[in-house]
């Protein structure tokens, strides 16, 4: 029964509700005349705050509230990806007119369009939550298997056979004392994280193409990393290139809180830009969460949800997902926006005393899992991270770095040097690079692992000498450590510096990365050999062969490419 | 409308904040008009809203009101602006009442100052470039149309003439004009003063609409005067296909007026009294910038902040960085040298430049040289700062050409007088010679191609 009551307050977007008893914490309600969308925040005898999804101008005492009777839900059908959607799900593409309107409802697919159904099992089994029935091709990267919704469990009396179906006509039933349809659409509440049969250990990298990341911070598949950064460090064209590149089958971008146009960006660059393994538009792996900056505040907050219980729904098909969130700061802002209007007692900076563990349990549900049916999928989490004044102390940075097992710092110095991405190599950190060494040995090198202790080795040298530098001038080094400041120095522009705009340069994958890493270090072996053979630094500086190791990143291609510069390097 | 005009009485006054008796009758962000017993009115509009009371702050401020001696009526709408291109050429206060003696303007439309949600799917991706005649910022911090980049600034420093020679010589590769909406927020008279004359003695004062909102008119006022200029600007842009240029001058003044109104109803501070939600309403204004498929006109922003003590990290300047398409910082140190503009490159970014140079659009060797112009010119900061400690024989030979590189940059590629005008070839052509400086192994970002192309072309001019 829809319980339906009246406003008797309005406070930005928190509205309090009177004669609402027998509504539940979570549920949704639609508010007003206009029928704005929001959620009961808090149940007080019976009243009730909600959080409105929607600016309340012109909202008044006395209008409607009523209950829609279920939490806040996602539409999980064929027809997703591709797809933009605001921070409840509501698709972009359908609305009129060039603004978004308050009371705006939309279905998330369109459930007119037919598709064309296999089936995968015959009737007469019994099945549990999970088991896939069918599948239909949703795009020419995903194949989009129908299960058996989580819960429902009994005898397969019925398996629609192959041909046209709408996402709500039945394709199967379930018998269990009563009679259940399954449709190829299912609702799941967002705040809920999806069943699984087991967690399991991570063993295998993401591959992102990103030097700095792949080779010396890596992410594995079903990991969680954060990238905090000031502004203008290169957090979004991070998470735009591993949107753009990583080997996961599906990617969730959640634009949360940040501009409308890095979000019409991707829907530009998406159809265009092919990925690099199965050379398809990436558009045909992707779906898009923007509540952009200027969308009201509460959706912010439930946007990062409704992206996460997508990622987990492909996974569950046994897919890696991997979802990015861009800010989480924005997220957790939202949270405490809500929090103040509630007037609940704030913790550090204003924040909710529950938001470390809301922060705990929204990168918990990042994993690598057998799922219900048995498959393998993984959900990856990546979360941007906006600190005020670029204060890595204050609360959402401190907590996020507790829960994450790799995070990427971003660095305002080398941001204003231009060296981008402006990862920090003496700060990040990354607790996947011992159980994926393995991986690199048997698929790229064995000499990877004692390749990438040397080149961070040189790195971490730099860093020392550098403080040597700073006070007395490089003229005091001796010539070879003169040297090793050369070899940082091509580490750093011929390695670690990665634009994100040059056609070659902003995707290397794994082989390529080990390629220029050896011709890197090669080349410091040779030069020391010199060095000793009675050269200077400044003639190996000066050398071109010196700049076109460095500028290796835009040329090398392939095995030929490497083969022809090593070449040059071993007879230097 | 008129139906829903309710007198109340007032309750209780705080700061710029009234309580008043509503019965109900009042929405939330609805309008109040307040009549004092000498017949002056006042507008306010409601922040709280209950089923007998209501929170209403009093733009013009609530100076000499008495409880027992007014009387509020409902006007049972948002504030709102009446719009038509007879905009332009106008001159309004902060809340968008006509303030040039003449009438006011007839309206096609009236229009919610808050304007509307802007939907990203209907964005249209910002690319094109926009020549200000200013090197540094052509050659290296390139703006699009539709862009929204701010001034970041300081007490005596030439922020304002930097954006009146934006908005005098910014022309857009089909010599198109903008119209200017400027938005003068809480700063003196003759600041707005200044912009007028330049925009009259450019002719463009035809093409403008000024919103004044001086320093000494009330503080509360300036929570709205941006979002009435945004909702003019929007309204040229988008209904009537102009290429607008809005200039908005001090949004921290605009910050610490959202401040005060915050700590007057008692929220929860976040960083230095500011409330938790000055990002999200910073928001609200930056975004109306863009422009939108299948529309004609644009809408760029060039807001103007002063950093309070020249900290980066103040939360106004910070959180508008964290907004806006990138930010131009503005130096003391290169301004007392006598550069002008005296930009910090290196702080300094434009976040769409990318697309909105290069072949077809500027020149195929602009990205690379922008790039190579910021790298040498931190590795340059670098020598100098090691110069100042060690002196100039402590640092190797091969390092002295950055600092004549650096120097020859400040002084010849980014150094120009207010009045002169460069295309962008002629500021491609000084990045090529301030660079040619070093010597070649330091170009790390320049390809053989452009290296071919354009460094012979650069020489033989130098011959
Ligand atoms: N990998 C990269 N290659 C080239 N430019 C980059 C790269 N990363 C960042 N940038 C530059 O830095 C700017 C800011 O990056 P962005 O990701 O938007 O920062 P943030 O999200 O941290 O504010 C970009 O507009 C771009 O000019
Ligand atoms: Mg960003």
């Amino acid at each position: 029964m829809k319980v339906k009551g009246k406003i008797t307050e309005v406070k930005g977007t928190v509205v309090k509700a009177s004669n609402v008893s027998g509504i539940q914490m979570n549920e949704m309600v639609r508010v007003g005349e206009l029928g704005l969308v929001g959620e009961v925040v808090r149940v007080e005898g019976d009243s009730a705050y909600v959080q409105v999804y929607e600016f309340t101008t012109g909202l008044k005492p006395g209008e409607p509230v009523e209950g829609l009777g279920s939490p806040l839900s996602v539409t999980l059908a064929p027809g997703i990806v591709g797809n933009i959607y605001d921070g409840l799900q509501r698709p972009l593409s359908t609305i009129e007119g060039y603004s978004i309107f308050r009371g705006y409802t939309a279905e998330a697919v369109d459930v007119n369009k037919a598709w064309h159904f296999f089936p995968v099992i015959k009737p007469g089994v019994k099945v549990e939550g999970g088991e896939k029935i069918g599948y239909v091709e949703e795009t020419e990267l995903i194949r989009h298997y129908i299960m058996v919704p989580p819960g429902v469990k009994g005898n397969l009396t019925y398996v629609a056979p192959e041909g046209e179906y709408k996402v709500n006509d039945s394709v199967a039933e379930v018998q269990n004392g009563e009679k259940q349809s399954i449709s190829m659409l299912q609702k799941w509440s967002v705040r809920v994280p999806r069943p699984i049969k087991r967690r399991l250990v991570a063993s295998e990298p993401l591959i992102t193409g990103q030097r700095v990341i792949d080779a010396f911070f890596p992410l594995a598949k079903g990991g969680s990393a954060a990238v905090p950064g000031g502004f203008g460090t290169g957090k979004t064209v991070l998470l735009h290139q591993m949107a753009s590149w990583a080997n996961s089958r599906v990617v969730v971008y959640v634009g949360c809180g940040e501009r409308g146009n890095e979000m019409v960006e991707l829907l530009k660059t998406f159809p265009k830009l092919n990925d690099p393994i199965s050379g398809k538009p990436i558009m045909q792996k992707s779906i898009m969460i923007a509540n952009t900056s200027n969308m009201p505040v509460a959706a912010r907050e439930a946007s990062v949800y409704v992206g996460i219980t997508l990622a987990e729904y492909y996974r569950d098909m046994g897919y890696d997902s991997l979802m990015l969130a861009d800010s989480t700061s924005r997220w957790a802002e939202a949270l405490r926006e809500i929090s103040g209007r509630l007037e609940e007692i704030p913790a550090e900076e204003g924040y909710p005393s529950y938001l470390a563990s809301r922060i705990a349990s929204f990168y918990e549900r990042a994993g690598y899992v057998e799922t219900l049916s048995g498959d393998y999928g993984s959900v990856s989490i990546i979360g941007a991270v906006s600190p005020p004044g670029g204060d890595f102390t204050e609360p959402v940075t401190t907590h996020t770095l507790r829960y994450v097992k790799a995070f990427w710092l971003l660095d305002p110095n080398l941001a204003y040097s231009r060296h981008y991405p402006a990862v920090n190599w003496i700060s990040s950190y990354s607790s996947y690079v011992e159980p994926l060494s393995d991986w690199w040995g048997f698929n790229v090198s064995k000499e990877f692992e004692t390749m990438r202790r040397q080149a961070l080795d040189i790195l971490f040298k730099e860093e020392s000498l550098r403080n040597i530098v700073r006070l007395l001038g490089p003229e005091v080094l001796p010539e070879d450590e003169k040297l090793l400041l050369e070899a940082a120095n091509m580490l750093r522009e011929g390695f670690l510096k990665q634009s994100a705009y040059h056609e070659v340069d902003r995707y290397t994958p794994p082989l390529i990365q080990y390629y220029l890493l050896k011709l890197i270090l090669t080349f410091y072996e040779r030069a020391k050999e010199k060095l000793k053979g009675g050269a200077t630094v400044e003639e190996i500086r000066s050398s071109p062969l010196y700049l076109e190791v460095i500028r290796a990143r835009f040329n090398v291609k392939s095995k030929e490419d490497f083969e022809a510069l090593m070449k040059k390097v071993m007879e230097f | 409308m008129s139906g829903s005009i309710t007198f109340s009485s007032v309750q209780s006054i705080r700061g710029s904040l009234m309580v008043i008796r509503t019965n109900g009758k009042l929405g939330y962000e609805e309008l109040v008009e307040i009549e004092l017993e000498n017949g002056e009115k006042r507008l306010g509009r409601s922040l709280q809203v209950s089923e007998d009371i209501a929170v209403v702050e009093v733009f013009e401020g609530t100076q000499g009101l008495s409880p027992r001696d007014v009387k509020v009526r409902f006007l049972g709408r948002p504030l709102e602006l009446p719009v038509s291109n007879e905009l332009l050429g106008r001159i309004f206060d902060g809340l968008g009442r006509p303030i040039d003696g003449m009438p006011e303007p007839v309206g096609v439309e009236e229009l919610d100052i808050n304007g509307k949600i802007l939907n990203p799917y209907k964005r249209e991706y910002p690319d094109e470039f926009i020549q200000t005649g200013v090197s540094v910022i052509d050659g290296m911090l390139s703006m699009v149309r539709g862009q929204k980049l701010p001034i970041f600034s300081g007490s005596g420093l030439p922020h304002d003439m930097l954006a009146a020679q934006i908005a005098r010589q910014a022309t857009i590769a089909k010599g198109e004009e903008f119209a200017v909406v400027f938005a003068a927020i809480g700063v003196p008279a003759d600041t707005a003063m200044f912009f007028r004359r330049e925009l009259e003695e450019s002719g463009a004062l035809k093409r403008s609409v000024l919103f004044l909102n001086l320093a000494e008119d009330p503080a509360v006022e300036r929570i709205v005067t941006p979002r009435v200029a945004l909702t003019a600007a929007e309204y040229l842009a988008f209904e009537e296909g102009y290429h607008v240029l809005a200039i908005l001058t001090d949004m921290t003044n605009y910050g610490e007026a959202l401040r005060e109104i915050s700590m007057m109803r008692e929220e929860v501070p976040s960083r230095r009294g500011y409330p938790g939600y000055l990002y999200t309403d910073l928001a609200t204004i930056f975004e109306r910038s863009g422009r939108i498929t299948g529309r004609k006109g644009s809408l760029t922003q060039l807001p103007i902040l002063s950093m309070p003590a020249d900290d980066i990290t103040h939360p106004i300047p910070d959180l508008t960085a964290y907004i806006t398409e990138g930010q131009i910082v503005l130096s003391k140190d290169l301004y007392h040298k006598g550069v002008y503009p005296p930009v910090n490159v290196l702080m300094s970014l434009s976040r769409l430049m990318k697309d909105g140079v290069g072949e077809g659009k500027t020149r195929a060797d602009h990205k690379e040289l922008s790039d190579q112009l910021y790298n040498s010119y931190s590795k340059a900061m670098d020598v100098r700062s090691l110069a100042e400690i060690v002196g100039e024989e402590g640092i190797p030979e091969s390092s002295k050409k950055y600092l004549q590189f650096a120097d020859a940059f400040e002084n010849k590629f980014m150094k120009q007088d207010p009045y002169e005008n460069r295309d962008i070839d002629t500021t491609l052509n000084l990045a090529w010679d301030v660079l040619s400086i070093l010597p070649e192994s330091a170009w790390t970002n320049i390809s053989e191609k452009s290296k071919k192309v354009y460094l012979s072309v650069v020489q033989k001019r130098s011959i």
